[in-house]
């Protein structure tokens, strides 16, 4: 695949920054306050948490060049450490709980990163599913992470933020925003760092990258660190913002396949593409189940739905790969270069 | 002096008996010997030389007992009929591929098994026979990439934009700029490398070699696929890369012609043997090697590829 | 450790081998299939469920065994013929990733439409062999199982004199071999991945009645897939030899990790001791048992 590359030219005020500026005020000033509950619970969050996802595992498959099938299983690390942390640790503030989950995280995604040295393409990605399933297992099996609690479900703790807590569904939106923002914010700085640079050469060309004096063992471990740990934030959200529980279900082969999809229908090594992907694979569910109940009235049942959603998304996976390879951004690019945009570089 | 390249773990390493090393030390002095007739003067110490590689692959031998000395500042070629075994030659320098016998000899360390990574800091560029650009980057990063091996900050540092960070960063790119603009590639730079014509794309892995100012140049084939005029201006690079930054070029290359312009000594390899070593004028008349090339070498003065 | 249960560990171990032979039935079909393609096929799981699934509700409206059979026959051959137009020749030569990202899209339309056409419940599936226990001096061997391994036995035998006997097989190998050169002398590779895929499709046939007659035929029939990936990892991608012995070793480990390690770990773990293995050995061997090791040309 052809891969757009990132702009490396240092901190300009650019055109560019533009348009995500502007949605990011919108999202601010102007949503909160015209939003109805399900927009919320139903559209924005589940959309939040999933593109924070992709950003992460795009740094890891998109710009490093490492498949990895397990990414749902550092949801769940992220969710079920931060809610231990917030629960055993008196006084804990909930972000710093956030962050030693997400270091949590990143120190198991680098023991399961361990095998890319040796690894590549199949072969790697069948490893990462040892992370998925083994991850899967001991959340089930050791109550402890549950708190011990009957049913296996506990309640995710309220979002608190400097004294300042975030209920309802604004509040849980806006902490939600905040913390996508940061962090995708990092994530691109990285894209356009040396080692963002070093991602994409290990990816590209791992012998050359070697040659030149890419530490690659370094560089493979510290993409599964860095992915692992927004993923990991975003499975925080996921289970805090969005569905105020913690549960192990949630975060099966099922959800790493979701991810995956989003970062390449969104478009591989692209921050945007996460936020496309994500968008696509959260709004096209209930869209079909719209136009399923309309066309087809009472024959539409959830289960026709599950399977009609099936198909749609393995087919469009398929349409993507073939038509546009490069995701919705690069479209999203060749469209705005036909609208005669003044941003006519390269991504 | 010999000294200067052993050092006493190659004796341990090859399980040299002395016998060998007074041996291997009287071919050196050979070879150093021939530093009289030739060439540019330089220092006799070799920037780098092998000693006895041999190398095979599942039976089939690429490389048999080659022993190879190349002086500081000069070009030197490495020529020979296809599957000879020049490419398995600068694979094994880079550590690509793990000669079975024999040693690497780069400044004043001696080598069984060069490794790979520890190539840019020891000075070492090598550019590829099939490109091995990154792709999914423009002209300027992929040069810039050649300055990897300096980076000392941090991924956070780089993150927030602390000091270092933008310092490495900045002198990252001037290097490049300037590199660029020697290459005359400056009008593509922001390009992604993937769509470039073939022979830009050469001189883009060029660029990326020479930004890390190595002490050692390897080129394989950079010429491979070119237009005569573009092989005219690679040539005048080269030339001019090692006059300005007192490069040591190793240049593997099919067209006969302009390796006898270009280079100060050749070496020719058959079947994984070296047949013959010398200057330009003593390869062209040297008869095992015209036999090699059945009669070709002649004919090609004019600048035409085998 | 004299009263150690020596016939037990016996029974285990065969009845690891065993359940391993099933495993090997689904990674022949991956075999086929990257052998002659480099596609790492994730759907070949779904394709087990569809030929499982139309099978068993032909049957149930009461259309005669062998019927049913040819009918299946007939669709799996026919999604093999389909696939290759509709996915893999739009995709020629783009990297194998793409490819087994396609067909992780390709696996969730075949699941879909297969419940989509045939529902969602869950159907028993008799082929007339009874699940009894078979004693053979105080081991007790599930006689399905046996009846499993004898089949397994059979299509590895008729794969193998297939590759090595006859035209088709030949040109497989060379598709397998060098695409260009197989172009070169005038294979239709069009044709031959069609084939390819009705190959695959029959393999999963045979191991979705095997594997649905034990499990039943539901959605998590498709899962099996994700055992098969292990032992082509262990065994090689594209060695036939190495599904059997992959799976003969995954089989047993698990078998014997469950019963013997199990316990300390509050048991369940059958659900990653396979690829934590497989894992542990690719780490000695990064192509696996009998693949082809991967030499970088640069």
């Amino acid at each position: 695949m052809t891969v757009i590359t990132a702009d490396f030219r240092s901190g300009q005020f650019t055109s560019r920054w533009l348009a995500p500026a502007a949605l990011v005020a919108v999202a601010y000033l102007v949503l909160p306050f015209i939003g109805s509950t399900y927009i919320y619970e139903a559209i924005l969050m589940p959309f939040l948490a999933l593109s924070l996802a992709g950003v992460g595992l795009n740094l890891l498959t998109g710009y490093a060049g490492q498949v990895s099938l397990g990414s749902a299983a550092f949801m769940a690390v992220g969710a079920f450490a931060a809610y231990n942390f917030n629960l055993r640790v008196d006084g804990l503030p909930l972000i710093v709980s956030i962050l030693l989950a997400g270091l949590s995280a990143a120190a198991i995604g680098i023991v399961f990163g361990l095998p890319s040295l040796r690894l590549k393409g199949f072969y790697l990605a069948v490893s990462t599913l040892a992370a998925q399933f083994f991850v899967q297992w001991t959340l089930t099996k050791f109550s402890w992470f549950s708190n011990d609690s009957a049913s296996g479900v506990i309640d995710a703790p309220p979002l608190t933020l400097a004294g300042v807590e975030f209920t309802g569904p604004v509040g849980r939106y806006l902490f939600s925003l905040t913390v996508v923002v940061v962090l995708t914010f990092l994530a691109h700085r990285l894209t356009t760092s040396q080692t963002g640079r070093n991602f994409i050469a290990v990816r590209d060309n791992e012998t050359a990258a070697r040659i030149i004096g890419v530490p690659v063992l370094k560089t493979k471990l510290l993409a599964f660190a860095i992915s692992s740990f927004i993923i990991a934030v975003a499975g925080v959200l996921w289970a805090f913002a969005y569905l105020r529980t913690v549960e192990p279900a949630g975060f099966n082969l099922d959800r790493s396949f979701q991810i995956l999809f989003i970062i390449i229908i969104g478009g591989l090594a692209s921050t945007r593409g996460a936020f496309l992907g994500a968008a696509l694979i959260v709004v096209f569910p209930l869209v079909l189940s719209r136009l399923g109940s309309f066309l087809l009235g009472d024959l539409f049942d959830s289960g026709v739905l599950d399977m009609s959603q099936r198909i749609v998304l393995g087919a469009l996976i398929i349409l993507f790969l073939i038509l546009e390879p490069d995701g919705l951004s690069s479209l999203w690019g060749k469209i705005r270069r036909r609208l005669g945009s003044a941003d006519g570089r390269a991504a | 002096m010999p000294a200067a390249n052993y050092s006493y773990d190659d004796v341990l390493v090859t399980g040299a008996s002395s016998q060998d090393v007074v041996e291997k030390i009287s071919r050196s002095s050979a070879l150093l010997g021939d530093q009289k007739d030739g060439a540019k003067g330089a220092a006799p110490i070799p920037a780098l030389t092998l000693h006895g590689i041999s190398l095979s692959f599942g039976g089939v031998a690429a490389l048999v007992d080659v022993d190879l000395s190349i002086r500081p500042r000069e070009i030197r070629a490495i020529i020979g009929p296809n599957g000879a075994g020049k490419s398995s030659l600068i694979n094994v320098i880079s550590g690509v591929y793990r000669a079975d016998h024999g040693t690497v000899v780069i400044g004043p360390t001696s080598y069984r098994h060069v490794k790979t990574e520890r190539l840019a800091s020891l000075g070492v560029a090598r550019t590829f026979q099939n490109l091995a650009l990154f792709k999914g980057l423009s002209v300027i990063d992929n040069v810039v990439a050649g300055r990897a091996h300096t980076v000392r900050s941090s991924f956070a540092g780089q993150i927030l934009g602390l000091g270092r960070a933008r310092r490495e960063e900045a002198d990252g790119r001037a290097r490049a700029d300037k590199i660029l603009k020697f290459l005359h590639l400056n009008h593509v730079g922001d390009r992604l490398v993937g769509t470039l014509p073939y022979g830009l794309q050469k001189r883009v892995e060029l660029a990326r070699a020479l930004v890390a100012e190595p002490k050692i140049l390897l080129l394989d084939e950079p010429m491979a696929g070119m237009t005569a005029s573009e092989k005219h201006d690679m040539a005048d690079f080269i030339r001019a890369a090692r006059e300005q930054y007192d490069t040591t070029v190793i240049l593997i290359e099919h067209d006969i012609g302009l390796v006898m312009q270009l280079s100060d000594r050749v070496a020719v390899l058959d079947y994984g043997r070296k047949i013959a070593d010398g200057t330009p004028d003593e390869i062209r008349s040297d008869q095992r090697v015209i036999d090699a090339y059945l009669g070709v070498v002649a004919e090609n003065e004019d600048g035409e590829g085998i | 450790m004299a009263d150690f249960d020596w016939l037990f560990l016996i029974e285990v171990l065969v009845g690891g081998l065993l359940s391993g032979i099933m495993y090997s039935l689904v990674a022949i079909g991956f075999v086929l299939i990257y052998k002659t393609s480099g596609v790492l096929n994730f759907a070949q799981g779904s394709m087990l469920l569809f030929a499982a699934l139309t099978f068993v509700s032909l049957v149930e409206r009461g259309v005669p065994f062998v019927l049913a059979l040819a009918i299946t026959f007939a669709a799996m051959v026919l999604i093999g013929i389909a696939v290759e137009r509709t996915v893999l020749r739009p995709l020629t030569n783009k990297p194998p990733i793409t490819l087994f990202m396609a067909t992780l899209g390709l696996s969730y339309i075949i699941e879909g439409a297969a419940q989509l056409t045939w529902g969602t419940q869950v159907h028993a599936l008799e082929l007339g062999i009874e699940d009894i226990p078979f004693d053979l001096g105080g081991v007790f061997i599930s006689q399905f199982d046996l009846f499993a391994a004898a089949v397994a036995a059979v299509m590895v035998v008729a794969l193998s004199g297939f590759f090595r006997y006859t035209r088709v097989g030949l040109a497989f190998r060379a598709v397998a071999d060098d695409q260009f050169a197989a172009l070169a002398v005038g294979l239709k590779l069009p044709w031959i991945w069609a084939t390819v895929w009705a190959a695959a499709g029959i393999v999963a046939l045979v191991a979705g009645l095997l594997w649905g007659a034990r499990l039943g035929v539901q959605f998590s029939l498709s899962l099996v897939v994700l055992k098969a990936l292990p032992v082509l990892v262990l065994g090689g991608f594209d060695s036939i030899l190495g599904a059997i012995v992959g799976g003969l070793l995954i089989g047993a480990v698990e078998k014997l990790a469950e019963v013997y390690v199990g316990e300390y770990f509050g048991g369940g773990i059958e659900s990653w001791i396979a690829y934590v293995a497989a894992l542990a050995f690719l780490l000695i061997r990064p192509s696996g048992l009998f693949g082809q090791k991967l030499v970088e040309r640069v």
